[in-house]
């Protein structure tokens, strides 16, 4: 579903991302993991172009990502991301939020997408949010909005850019609650996280990176338990310290 | 000290003038917020031709006094075979450079929009236009109310420069009346006087205006 191959990209002299192979299947939860400045997030924003890369080939719903002639925004209506930042509208009420995309690009009336809004707006636990403005929720309440309008586009993969790393740490778990349930409904799921607890349980697959390269692609029980490269090694001893 | 015959002997010659500062205002407001757009969007633009004029545009008019911009009008048309009246060559002088602060209003406030929205908008398949329209502008435009609202009110102030090429507005009208009264003091005074009542008003509405965007999220 999602395919790197040999992608390198460069940023002036700095080479983020060397020679990139990895293949993610339809139904796959793939959490990337790595020190900071490793290109995890420059690797996953490629996947709907809010990066373009320097040479190699990537197909993304058997679509070339970088091709002159592909329909960006058809090829990211497919995909739903899920930012740091939540990212939400300020100045709309969490309903708009969620429709926006499927009236204006879906097509959608405003009820049709309203009764999608409510719906996922449940499945995330916050249906009595729709008339909140973002300023009015928690750092928790406000991923949680993100997500059900990443899901409102009924996107094939999900994207998730560090979704609980700016949230106050009792607000981890009703985020990767969310994230969980999504994984277990067959949802391609591509993760970077520092949840390394996430990671074990629900990942099909980790891709370890260091300095723009995947070092080691592991299951989740293997790669914690016994990784193969020793940079993986290190990293995960920092870690649990 | 105050000679209140002035004023009611030349009340017609006043307000003809503050009506056609009413009209020159207007108008150049209008021009200069039409314009003021269309070199922001020319200084945000990916093209970089367009960026490099957007750039020229701004910092060669905002670096030149008001008086100079209408005087290239007013004596340039002429030059190019293009007689413009003073009212019309003041009118334009004044959209112009005005429009060179609203373009830097209006680019900053969209700059001042988290890169983060524009990415949230175009990963869920918005278009840049879309983007645009529903998430940065009306974020922006809350921004930019308030310089916006200075410039407004600059440029009534700047419209004086309409007197010095025959256009008719107040300061014109001023100058007429002074040459016939020789009382310097009161004339100004009441020329004063008709533009506070233009620009008070103005800038109560433009707080008001704030405060109602600042409560809206």
């Amino acid at each position: 579903m999602i395919h790197f191959s040999q992608i390198n990209k460069h940023y002036g002299q700095f080479h983020v991302l060397r020679d990139i192979d990895l293949h993610i299947k339809p139904g796959e939860v793939v959490v990337i993991i790595g020190p900071s400045g490793s290109g995890k997030s420059t690797l996953l924003r490629c996947i709907n172009r809010l990066e373009t890369v320097t040479s190699g080939e990537l197909i993304v719903n058997g679509t070339k990502v970088n091709d002159k002639s592909t329909d960006i925004n058809k090829l990211r209506r497919d995909i739903g991301m899920v930012f740091q930042h939540f990212n939400l509208y300020p100045h709309m009420t969490v309903l708009d939020n969620i429709t926006l995309a499927p009236t204006k690009v879906g097509g959608l009336s405003k009820e049709q997408a309203s009764e999608i809004a409510m719906k996922y707006l449940t499945k995330v636990g916050i249906p009595d949010k729709a008339k909140s403005f973002p300023s009015q929720l928690s750092g928790g309440q406000q991923q949680r909005v993100a997500i059900a309008r990443g899901l409102a586009m009924k996107p094939k993969i999900m994207l998730f850019d560090e979704p609980t790393s700016a949230l106050d740490p009792e607000m981890v778990g009703e985020v990767l609650d969310v994230m969980k349930s999504l994984a277990k409904e067959g949802m391609t799921m591509v993760c970077v996280t520092h949840e390394m607890g996430f990671a074990r349980e629900v990942a099909d697959r980790i891709v370890f990176m260091d300095q723009g390269q995947i070092l080691e692609e592991n299951t989740p029980a293997e790669f914690f338990d016994n990784p193969r490269e020793e940079r993986a090694r290190q990293f995960l001893s920092r870690l649990n310290h | 000290m105050i000679d209140f015959t002035i004023l009611t002997d030349h009340f017609q010659e006043y307000m003809d003038g503050f009506l056609t500062t009413i009209e020159s205002s207007a108008l150049a407001l209008l021009g200069c917020l039409i314009l003021g757009t269309i070199i922001a969007v020319f200084r945000i633009s990916p093209i970089k031709p367009l960026r490099w004029f957007g750039t020229a545009y701004v910092e060669f008019l905002r670096n030149i006094p008001v008086l100079i911009t209408v005087f290239l009008f007013y004596a340039g048309g002429p030059v190019l075979h293009l007689n413009l009246s003073g009212f019309a060559s003041g009118t334009i002088g004044l959209a112009v450079y005005t429009s060179a602060f609203v373009a830097e209003a209006i680019r900053a406030g969209i700059n001042a929009v988290p890169k983060g929205q524009m990415e949230a908008g175009r990963s869920s398949g918005l278009s840049y236009i879309q983007t645009m329209r529903y998430i940065v502008l009306p974020q922006a435009f809350k921004i930019v109310i308030p310089p916006i609202g200075n410039q407004c009110i600059n440029l009534i102030k700047n419209s004086a420069t309409l007197g010095a090429v025959a256009g008719l507005d107040l300061m014109y009208q001023a100058d007429i009346i002074n040459s016939e009264t020789f009382d310097v003091f009161s004339t100004y005074i009441f020329v004063g006087i008709f533009y506070l009542v233009l620009t008070i008003p103005l800038s109560l509405l433009f707080s008001y205006i704030e405060r109602r965007l600042n409560r809206a999220y």
